[in-house]
């Protein structure tokens, strides 16, 4: 790691907890450089996190960093940016984290179209308890609570982002780490409520219950079965996953519609 | 000559939102809910027009972890529910009590459980605001029988939140949050505010969150200024990173423990009538206390020795104070609607528990001076 890019790291709290060849340090990696390409200054950047393997990012953040509780990062943070707009709020969640304890916040958060880049580092799986099923595993994966075989069917998390109203909506993998920063930058630079999805491979629980292999496995799997949006090899295999930016539209923001809310008032007096 | 002082009709939801502002409440996030949506409709007119926030979030536990966001980045927040709602902010309560953030919370109390009868009267969550969340923990839980003292309350409570760097439960019930009467609204400066005690430690010094003064106090620092630093749910050491190391958990337990109830005498709120001579101690708050008031002087009047004393600070529970005011009674009558939920505390505090009787109510209508009545005469051995 270079001297700038340990400028963003609490090496205090290092090492990190995460297993070997997990994807979460790829994140971690390319969310430094995006920040340190963007120029943004700490003392401006909150990060919010809540509860699970993905969550832990937060602690080795030199920002201002908020550990929370399980699902709601971003009613945390809605209340920081709300109060404070004039911050960058940054919240990575984890795919259990952000659609199943938190899926009402997210949907939320969306629709509002509040200032937050959300990263949801999609690792199908609850790492931190030991490998159950999430809504990301997908239909017949194995888990310690599916033996038999998962029977949930998957949230596709760019179209139920799309769908809520998020104005900057986008997919890749830790495969993919040039466009995994690119993205990063965009989405954080984007006035809106940004999702970005980074399918991130968890050997030790997903790799492992379902025989994908090792972390070099998983990368592999997320190259061969990965397209660009809009890829002719889609329609010929429809089981590709599509990555790239889906939306990016400028949309009125929450904290700008709400400063427009306290103009009205205060005229109206 | 002194000028007049505005005089005000009002709810006590209303009162509640006049106080909130009067102690600086410049954040609010909530959710609908009976018997305290009114909180929420009137702050939602009035936080705009002075530039504070108002936010109706998607649901109860949504608006209690907004709060703590909004009162890390150093601004006086608030929210209101009741009933269901304050089951479901419990896991953020405790969140706040953990990363000690000062906020204030009002629960306009109405009768459970569950949906129980959401527009009726009940004082049922009186052990739920002191144990709802989950592990160890102290609370501070403040309550008001009318509407001069339900002001005062819940400035005072936006003052201890600060003080204690602690969420402050303001309990209220459906009778004091809708009922009309008078207020004669405080001056500025009239009630002291307290403000949040920030660290003095320069930029480039390190500063660390979690580590109590000598008065186990914690200075702290606004996210977005100059130092960043780490909060956490999670046992936490002096820099608010994790820690798992027994003396650590220890420490940090004992301190969440102690700020508060090595500070019971400084907490405590309570109201005394006619206790000198008192062979009949009424102990009582909250709505309850109006009804408990009058029987005490409907019996004065017939030459009965009753007194009242009337409970504001619920939690921590004024143990002494409780003890001293009734150890001359003959009998004690803790009067409440709900199966006895302070009474437990009463016969825990006084060397005679056999004397406490409870007087209660918990079919969702108001108790009635009648009420009291009758328990004091069938104590008396005199029937109903």
């Amino acid at each position: 790691m270079s001297v700038s890019l340990k400028n963003y790291v609490r090496e205090r709290f290092l090492p990190h907890i995460w297993c070997p060849g997990c994807g979460h340090g790829i994140v971690m990696n390319n969310m430094i450089r995006a920040i340190a390409e963007l120029g943004l200054n700490k003392n401006d950047l909150v990060m919010v996190t809540g509860i699970g393997c993905s969550a832990r990012i937060s602690g080795y953040m030199d920002f201002h960093t908020l550990h929370t509780i399980h699902g709601r990062a971003l009613a945390f943070a809605t209340g920081v940016k709300l109060s404070r707009p004039e911050l960058t709020l940054i919240v990575p969640m984890g795919d259990g984290d952000a659609l199943a304890i938190g899926g009402n916040h997210f949907i939320h958060a969306a629709r509002r179209n509040i200032d937050i880049t959300a990263i949801i580092m999609n690792n199908s799986i609850y790492g931190m308890t030991g490998g159950q099923y999430s809504p990301l595993s997908g239909y017949g994966k194995k888990a310690t609570t599916a033996p038999f075989g998962n029977i949930d069917e998957s949230f596709d998390i760019a179209a139920l982002a799309k769908a809520a109203g998020a104005s900057f909506v986008a997919r890749t993998t830790t495969y993919h780490v040039a466009a995994l920063k690119k993205i990063l930058k965009e989405a954080i630079t984007h006035k809106g409520f940004s999702v970005v999805e980074v399918m991130s491979q968890c050997p030790t629980y997903f790799g492992r219950k379902n025989k994908i292999g090792g972390a070099v496995d998983m990368l592999n799997f997320y190259k061969d079965n990965t397209v660009p949006i809009g890829s002719p090899k889609k329609a010929e295999n429809p089981g590709l996953i599509e990555t790239g930016v889906f939306v990016n539209e400028n949309r009125p923001e929450y904290c700008a519609e709400y400063d427009k809310t306290v103009q009205k008032a205060q005229k109206a007096r | 000559m002194k000028k007049d002082k505005k005089i005000l009709f009002l709810q006590g939801n209303e009162v509640c939102v006049e106080a909130a502002l009067y102690a600086g409440l410049d954040f609010y996030a909530g959710y609908p809910i009976t018997p305290s949506t009114e909180i929420a409709e009137l702050l939602a007119l009035r936080l705009p027009q002075k530039g504070g926030k108002f936010i109706q979030m998607e649901d109860e536990i949504a608006s209690m972890c907004a709060i703590i966001g909004a009162s890390l980045t150093g601004h006086k927040s608030m929210t209101a529910t009741s009933g269901p709602g304050f089951s479901l902010k419990q896991e953020a309560i405790g969140y706040a009590i953990m990363a000690e953030v000062p906020c204030v919370v009002v629960n306009v109390q109405r009768g459970g459980p569950s949906t129980g009868l959401p527009t009726k009267v009940s004082q049922g969550d009186v052990m739920q605001a002191r144990w709802g969340t989950h592990g160890d923990h102290s609370i501070i839980a403040l309550t008001a029988s009318n509407h001069q003292d339900l002001f005062s309350i819940t400035v005072e409570a936006f003052n201890l939140a600060e003080t204690y760097r602690t969420p402050v439960i303001l309990l209220f019930d459906e009778i004091v949050g809708h009922m009309r009467e008078r207020l004669v609204m405080p001056e500025p400066g009239e009630i002291p505010l307290l403000e949040r005690l920030r660290t003095s430690v320069k930029e480039g010094t390190d500063y660390h969150p979690y580590l109590p003064r000598e008065d186990g106090r914690l200075p702290m620092s606004d996210f977005g200024g100059v130092h960043r630093y780490n909060v956490t749910g999670l046992v936490h050491n002096m820099w608010g990173f994790p820690s798992d190391q027994p003396n650590i958990a220890h420490g940090l337990i004992h301190h969440l423990y102690d700020k508060i109830e090595n500070n019971v005498n400084a907490i405590n709120r309570m109201k005394e009538y006619y206790l000198d001579d008192a062979e009949c101690v009424l102990i009582s708050y909250g709505s309850s206390a109006r009804s408990a008031l009058q029987e005490v002087e409907n019996r004065r009047a017939h030459g009965d020795r009753l007194g009242l004393l009337e409970l504001q600070t619920l939690w921590p529970f004024p143990v002494k104070a409780v003890r001293e005011r009734c150890e001359k009674a003959k009998n004690i009558l803790v009067v409440e609607m709900n199966m006895g939920q302070i009474l437990q505390e009463v016969k825990k505090a006084v060397h005679d528990p056999d004397k406490v009787f409870l007087v209660n109510r918990i079919d969702g209508t108001f108790i009635s001076p009648e009420d009291i009545r009758n328990v004091y005469r069938i104590i008396q051995s005199k029937g109903v």
